[in-house]
Parts: structure tokens; sequence; C-alpha cells
């Protein structure tokens, strides 16, 4: 455990030298935001006052785009799965081969470093963007949602980890990982709930998506916290993502198992 | 595959040049000076469209790959006005297929800009890491020539030429039949935006010479650009000032969309356009001098 904590260590000071990279990269983000917001204001402008999309007042809505941007700066998966494809490529995955290291648990560990000190940093431009639009922002409707919320948010961090580390581990067999990345991203960004809620899909779309993994990476906790995954719905969900969480585990360690069969150690 | 494919394109130039050399028997300036140089560039450009073309083919299932996700990433973002027109007739005054229109636009003016300029763009401070920026420098052509076009990504042309498709389509939805006239001013004002992406783009690569890497760059670029392809009516207050008149996202291809659509109010927009595209050109040559007078080499 001490040897992860050393890990924990480095990625960070690692990551610190981005720190400025890491403030552009969250004010940047704020930009399509933004675009986003206007795009509803004026949709819900041409419905009149109360006017609501699938039971979203506006308010409603841009809650539930800030609480995108906040469990997005949490969770995502920034530099890690090409660093690994890279690691990959490059042969340098050779040392860890022979050290007493696991480079799944390293590298959910450098994930989990590079996270803190993004949200550390990530969190100044969003919550000054967030108190503007701060009558907007609902709270959670009790402690014990606010627990939930957590618990899935961590989870929905794991589940992003491991599916960008096993898509990753495609470059033991491809020279260009860069194209699944984005295939992946495309699918992540409107599965996931990152352009919309899934919830204003219609019905069919959305009962299929209930089923894939996508919707447990963003959607399914951000609609813990604004109260609209309850009850019976809200237990199935959890349970989902759990098993969604279980399954991608198993499969990066199976993926990497075959994988290191085919490992030439080229470059290293 | 970067460095190889560097002094592939260095001995193409080397060549081209090599052979102009020895034909004009070292005569320079003169009659007709411009001419000359607009052959030799003509000839240099030739070349690293050879070796642009060998070096796809080099990777035919990438080269297909990444065709396959800018369509996929297109489809979506055309899925996601689907979804918002599920739920409303107009965003502002825009009726979905103008969106539509819109959205191909923009796509399609992106996808030259990815063909001609991205790679080259992105690859800048690749190149100062890895210390090749000097070798370039010492060529006998313009650097920012070299550095800006030395890579042309032909299955950009592919997307656009989908984006076409799409732009026609909406047309036809929208019952339109735009006259000789606004189709070219069409084209030729998705040109101009394409000079805006660049220019833009090039002072992003200029500014973070040093410190940020590659892909920071490529992710800012998505953020800002992204807004290029939504309808300018919606937008407001400062955000809108800002994104028209200093970064001109808003008018990149809202332009030429309201042109083919029959939108435009008044001939400003389209005088603002080329106005403001001229400025972005300019200032990118300034930052470009600016990181020159203070480049000093990486490595090697």
């Amino acid at each position: 455990m001490s040897k992860y904590l050393h890990v924990l260590n480095i990625g960070v000071q690692n990551t610190l030298v981005y720190r400025v990279n890491f403030l552009v990269r969250a004010c940047f983000g704020l930009i399509p935001l933004t675009a986003t917001l206007f795009m509803w204001q004026a949709i819900y402008a041409g419905k009149g006052v109360g006017g609501n999309v699938e039971g979203y007042l506006y308010g409603q809505m841009v809650s539930y785009y800030l609480i995108v941007t906040i469990v997005d700066g949490l969770t995502a998966v920034a530099e890690d799965d090409w660093q690994i494809a890279a690691d990959i490529k490059d042969g340098n995955i050779s040392q860890f081969l022979l050290k007493p290291i696991d480079y799944l648990s390293y590298r959910l560990t450098l994930y989990c470093g590079g996270r803190m000190i993004y949200s550390a940093f990530a969190l100044i431009p969003i919550a000054i963007f967030i108190y503007f639009k701060r009558e907007f922002l609902e709270l959670p409707a009790d402690a014990g949602t606010m627990g939930l919320f957590l618990i899935s948010t961590l989870l929905a961090g794991l589940l992003q980890f491991f599916i960008s580390y096993t898509m990753a581990l495609l470059a033991f067999w491809v020279m260009e990982v860069s194209t699944f990345i984005f295939i992946l991203f495309a699918f992540e960004a409107l599965a996931g709930g990152q352009l919309f809620p899934l919830d204003i899909l219609p019905m069919g779309v959305r009962e299929v998506l209930r089923y894939t993994p996508f919707p447990y990476e963003m959607f399914f906790p951000v609609s813990i916290y604004l109260g609209r995954a309850q009850g019976a719905e809200l237990i199935g969900g959890l349970a989902m993502q759990t098993v969604w969480v279980g399954i991608a585990y198993l499969t990066a360690r199976w993926v990497w198992r075959r994988g290191i069969r085919r490992y030439t150690a080229s470059g290293g | 595959m970067g460095v190889e494919a560097g002094y592939s394109t260095l001995y193409g130039i080397g060549r081209v040049r090599g052979r102009r050399g020895m034909e004009n028997g070292g005569r320079s300036s003169g009659g007709g000076g411009l001419v000359r140089v607009m052959t030799r560039y003509g000839q240099i450009y030739a070349a690293l469209w050879r070796n642009s073309i060998i070096r796809e083919m080099g990777f035919k299932i990438n080269f297909l790959l990444w065709i396959v996700v800018e369509l996929l990433w297109f489809v979506l973002h055309l899925g996601f006005i689907q979804v918002m027109y599920l739920h409303t007739d107009h965003i502002a005054s825009w009726s979905k297929w103008e969106v539509v229109l819109l959205m191909g636009t923009s796509h399609f003016i992106q996808q030259l800009f990815t063909a001609f300029f991205f790679n080259n763009c992105t690859q800048l401070s690749e190149h100062v890491r890895m210390g090749r920026l000097d070798f370039i420098l010492l060529l006998p052509a313009s650097s920012r020539f070299l550095l800006s076009l030395r890579h042309v990504d032909l299955g950009s042309f592919v997307n656009a030429a989908s984006a076409l498709v799409v732009v026609g389509y909406a047309t036809q939805q929208l019952r339109l039949e735009p006259s000789m006239v606004q189709i070219l001013g069409y084209l030729l004002l998705c040109g101009v935006g394409v000079m805006v992406h660049y220019s833009l783009m090039f002072i992003m690569a200029s500014v973070s010479f040093w410190t940020v890497r590659a892909q920071g760059i490529i992710w800012g670029y998505y953020n800002l650009f992204n807004i290029a392809r939504m309808p300018d009516e919606v937008f407001r207050g400062g955000f809108k000032t800002v994104f028209t008149f200093v970064l001109p996202m808003l008018l990149v291809s809202n332009v030429p969309a309201r042109v083919l659509v029959g939108k435009l109010s008044s001939g400003w927009m389209v005088l603002l356009l080329l106005g403001l595209t001229c400025v972005c050109f300019a200032v990118s040559q300034w930052v470009w001098n600016v990181s020159m007078r203070r480049y000093t080499s990486a490595s090697s």
C-alpha cells in the first residue's frame, strides 16, 4: 500500500507542473457550456413562462449542466489513456513487468492524483462561473441524497477509468489507438448525458441506453443529485452501476493478460 | 512516424529547390519576380502534396478510421439538433433544417481547415520540443509557409464532401433555390472562414510554443470552435460581443449559412467578417514574428 502512496505523491507532483494548463483547460471548457446554456435559454424563451422540457424547468436544466461540469471535473479521464497507449508503444511498460508493482493499480493511483489536482485548480473558474448562475443551482434534497450522489460519482469515475484503460490497451494490437479513443468519446458524450439530459430522448432510446454502461459514467450520478432518480429506480441504478464497474474491471484485467502475451517490448 | 515523415518532407523540398536552382542558374529578382515566387511555391506545395499522399497510403486502415471518427462526430452533432427539435419548433428564428444547414456549413469549413492546416498547427509545439524546428527554419523558403502547409490531411476532403451533401439536403428540405451569386458567395465565404480558423489556430499554436503540449492546443481548439455551429441569434451580452468582434467564431459559419438561406439582413455582416479575417491574419503574423524573435533552440 505504501508504495502506491508514493506513486500518488509522484502523480500529484507531476500534474502540479501542468497547473496553468489545467486552469486554461477549465476556462476553455466553459465556452461550450455557456453556448449550450444560451441555446436552452432561447428554447425556453420560445415556450414562454413556466415552459418545461420533459419535466425540466429552465432552472433545473441549467442546474443539470452545472452538476455535469462538476462531476466531469471530478471524474474525467484526461491524459491517462494517451499516456498508457504511449507507454505500451514506446516499450515503457517493460519496467513494470520487472517490478513488484501492478500496472493497473499504478495507473489508477496516478489517475486519482491527477483528478485531485485538476479538481483543485479547475474549481476556481468553475466556482466563479457557478457563482454567476447561483440562482439556478439546486442543492440536493437531503444529506442522504448527497451521500448517494458522492458514492455514485466515485463509481462513475472508476467506470470511466476502467473503460478508458481497456481502450488504451488496444495499443498492444494496433499502432494508433487515438481513433478508438475518439470513437469512445463520441459515445460517452452522447449516451453519457454530457450533451443533454438523457430523459429528453425518446422513450425507446432511453430504455436501450439503460442497459449500456454510458449513462452510469455521468448521467446517473447527476440525476441522483437532482432527485430525479428515486426509490426503486435509484437502487436499481446503483446496482447496475456497480455491476458495470465490476464488468469493466474484469475486462480490463483480461485484456491486459491477453495483451501482455503479444507484447514485444519494442523500443524498450 | 512524425520524425521520418518530417525528414522525407524536408528531402522533398530539397529536391524541388535543387532543380529550380539549376534551371535558374542562380538568377534572382528582376521582372516577373512575383510569378517566379508563385511558381516556386506552387512546386514546393506540389511536393508536399506528393509526400502527404505517400504517407497516408502507408497507413490505409488508420486513414479510413479517421474518416469514420469525423463522420461519427458529425452525426452526433446532427443527432443533438434532432433531439433539441423534438422539444421545440424554433431556436430563436432558426428552424430545424436551417440549423442543419448551419451545422453542415460549420463542418464543411472545419474539415477544409483540417485538410490544409490543422495537423500542421498542432505539430508546431512538437517541432519545438523535438528540436526539429531548427531544420525547418534553415530551409530556403518561408518558414511559416512550410510549417502551415507541410502535411495535407486527405481524409478530411471526404468529410468536407459529406458536409456538403448534408448542406445540399437541407437546402432541398427548405425548398430553397439559391442563385448562382448566392452559391458562389457561399463558397467564397466558407474559404474566408477557413482563413479565420487558420489564423486563430496559428495564434494559439504560436503562443503555446513553449508551455502547452499539443494535446492542450487540440483541446482548446475543439472547445473554442464548438460554438461556430450554433445560431448567432441565441447569444447575448458580452459573450456575443467577444465571439463576434474579437474571436469572430459566431460569424465564421453563420454568415455563409445566412447567405445561402437568404437570412442576411444587410451586407455589413459580410464586410465585418472580411475585415476581421484580415485583422486575425495580421495578428497571427505579428504573434509569429514575436515568437520567432524569442525563440532559442530547444534541443539538438
